[in-house]
């Protein structure tokens, strides 16, 4: 009993500091990416500068930054993958974790709070079946609070992936979900 | 009737909007036939860089980006002479203060109207590079932004040896990737450099060590956007645009929010009062709801009360009220709204955005989230109101790395002194735990401090 807990813990820890590798993808960046990256490298004095972008531009390709990118990409901007991975961490709008085919960011700052965001929320919540920082069982939605979108005169305001979507209301949300497959 | 001649007369009223609000092309054909890259022309052609910084300094802009600092002599500061070597100029477009949405409509519907203004400004302190540090969610601003550079480089107005003056300077987008602290500028410029957003300290400013150790100018969109309209038509015209409203200069982005009748962004004499935004341009509170109190410019101001609504909104009046300008843009809240909740909204805000740097702020900020809540549950104690307080005090000014944290204790602050009860009324009940539906307290009977 005691042994089999241990075991466990073992495991847990083992896994918390990403031990056996065994799991891990290898990593190929595409020509696409390296690419793009390089053309970013022209626009600033140095290569640490371009880190944002590039992780943006792993995100265009991929959905999300996988571990695995980090280091040819810190490779490519002249950086280690340790650095790459603190700015990595830093922005939410760089993604850890694979998302859904669209990404639903909604407005959770005071303006839209004031104007009904906990309504919009609970109606998201209950159509698309999950909370905050969760994707739907199909791959099709993944569900993000972000902060003020600038549609303050018109808000509940939301966004899916690039487009902005205002006026929301419980009743008109699934219109709005409804052109993302 | 030309667009020009239509708007010539309107263009001296309402610079940053008159464009715009005739719905004209946002293209560089219909810039330049109002007019447009006028300034940067005769800039180069008839003044030198320390004339322009004189211009701006007597125009008396300051600065739209929250902290009101006087654009020229921010510019003041910058090395210049013929071996001053690379110099940048950023434009501060990280817009993601809570209820902020101006600099979005100058750079969707004026893009060039904010390049030329880089265009004056790059000049004035003669930098070689510039960069639009843009927060990644505007995506229409990066199209429009990104299609008006390449007309203005196309145009020879940006690049090598611009209009024969033997000056370069190049101006690209960058856009970020999310989290509010990067529009400290310090931080934004650790940004722009690749780096985790955490902001530097000052001294050296920014404008002596900025990106990549060399002199860098952070303006706002909104501040950059003036500048050709100051050459244009002078320092004493700009100061006129007030209309004796405030001795600051120029007219102001101002706005409206929460559940007003016409919301949106209107352009304005600096100086004009909160009462003409809310009840003229906004057309007052819709139908059934009274104005209990508002925020004037952003999360990071103290609330003010509906007996304040006719004080000048400018830097100056507003903080002798006790708030800030900030962005200018009120938010009014009404009589359905718990003030309990509504702070602990704009803490939760404060806490997820902080960089994370300083222990006041990293560890503040959620304590305080968890006592409003607790309070706005009906679970709270008479302590947790206590140590609020204090907490105002201990993430005020002084106390933390950067503006982060004691912006983020204005709205907690006046909120504590102008409805107390309102947090009273979140104290548990011991003997009747059920009391958590507590009436809330009348709210204006609480307004004295
Ligand atoms: C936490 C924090 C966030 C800020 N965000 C912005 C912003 O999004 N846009 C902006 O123009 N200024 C922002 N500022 C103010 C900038 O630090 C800086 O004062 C401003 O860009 C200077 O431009 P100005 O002199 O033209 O006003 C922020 C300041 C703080 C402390
Ligand atoms: S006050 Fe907050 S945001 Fe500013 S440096 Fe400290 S932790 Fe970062």
């Amino acid at each position: 009993m005691t042994d089999t807990v241990i075991k466990d813990t073992v495991i847990k820890l083992a896994d918390l500091v990403g031990q056996p590798a065994a799991k891990a993808e290898p990593f190929v960046l595409s020509d696409a990416e390296k690419h793009e990256i390089e053309h970013e490298l022209t626009h600033f004095p140095d290569g640490r500068a371009a880190s944002i972008e590039a992780l943006k531009i792993v995100q265009k390709h991929r959905g999300w930054v996988p571990d695995g990118a980090l280091e040819p990409v810190a490779q490519l901007i002249g950086i280690t993958a340790a650095e790459l991975e603190g700015v990595a961490t830093f922005y939410s709008q760089i993604y850890r974790k694979p998302v859904g085919r669209h990404v639903v960011k909604v407005c959770d700052s005071i303006t839209c709070f004031l104007v009904g965001f906990d309504e919009i929320k609970a109606a998201l919540e209950q159509q698309l079946g999950i909370g905050f920082g969760q994707t739907t069982a199909d791959g099709r939605f993944t569900l993000l609070p972000i902060c003020c979108i600038g549609a303050c005169d018109k808000g509940p305001a939301l966004m899916v992936d690039d487009d902005l979507h205002y006026d929301l209301t419980p009743q008109n949300l699934a219109t709005v979900l409804e052109a993302y497959k | 009737m030309s667009d020009y001649a239509q708007i010539e007369k309107e263009l001296l009223v309402r610079p940053l909007t008159a464009r715009i609000n005739a719905k004209l092309p946002v293209d560089i054909a219909s810039y330049e036939a109002t007019g447009g890259y006028r300034a940067i022309r005769q800039a180069i052609k008839e003044l030198s860089p320390a004339d322009v910084q004189t211009r701006v300094k007597d125009s008396n802009l300051r600065g739209r980006g929250g902290a009101g600092f006087p654009t020229g002599v921010k510019w003041g500061l910058v090395p210049m002479g013929p071996d001053a070597g690379s110099k940048y100029l950023v434009c501060n477009a990280d817009e993601m203060e809570p209820n902020t949405f101006k600099d979005r409509l100058l750079m969707e519907d004026a893009p060039h109207q904010l390049i030329e203004g880089m265009l004056v400004a790059a000049y004035a302190i003669q930098a070689t590079a510039g960069y639009i540090f843009l927060r990644g969610e505007y995506v229409k601003s990066a199209q429009r932004l990104n299609a008006a550079l390449a007309e203005a480089r196309a145009a020879g107005l940006l690049g090598d040896n611009i209009l024969g003056s033997g000056w370069s300077f190049t101006l690209i987008v960058h856009t970020g990737a999310g989290r509010y602290i990067c529009g400290e500028e310090t931080a934004l410029i650790n940004s722009l450099e690749g780096r985790r957003a955490n902001p530097r300290a000052k001294p050296p400013f920014p404008q002596i060590a900025g990106a990549w150790g060399r002199p860098t100018v952070v303006n706002n969109v909104e501040s950059l956007s003036n500048l050709a309209h100051i050459i244009n038509n002078g320092a004493d015209w700009f100061k006129g645009l007030s209309q004796g409203k405030s001795k600051d200069g120029g007219t102001k982005l101002y706005g409206a929010s929460g559940r007003v009748k016409r919301g949106g962004i209107y352009e304005l004499p600096i100086g004009t009062t909160a009462r003409e935004i809310l009840e003229e341009h906004a057309g007052g509170m819709r139908d059934g709801y009274t104005l209990k109190c508002w925020l004037p410019g952003g999360a990071s101001t103290d609330f003010l009360m509906p007996e304040h609504l006719d004080l000048a909104m400018d830097f100056d009046t507003i903080a002798k009220a006790g708030s800030r300008m900030g962005t200018g843009l009120i938010l009014a809240l009404d009589q359905t709204h718990n003030m309990v909740s509504a702070v602990r909204n704009l803490e939760e805000f404060f806490a997820r955005e902080s960089c994370g740097w300083c222990t006041p702020c990293r560890d503040g900020l959620p304590w305080s989230v968890k006592m409003l809540r607790a309070l706005e549950e009906g679970r709270g104690s008479a302590e947790d109101i206590v140590q609020l307080q204090k907490l105002t005090r201990l993430l005020g000014p002084g106390k933390t790395f950067c503006a982060h944290a004691p912006g983020a204790m204005e709205p907690l602050q006046s909120a504590l002194k102008f409805f107390r009860s309102e947090f009273e009324a979140g104290i548990a009940q011991t003997p009747a735990p059920a009391a958590a539906g507590a009436p809330a307290t009348g709210a204006a009977s609480a307004k004295v401090a």
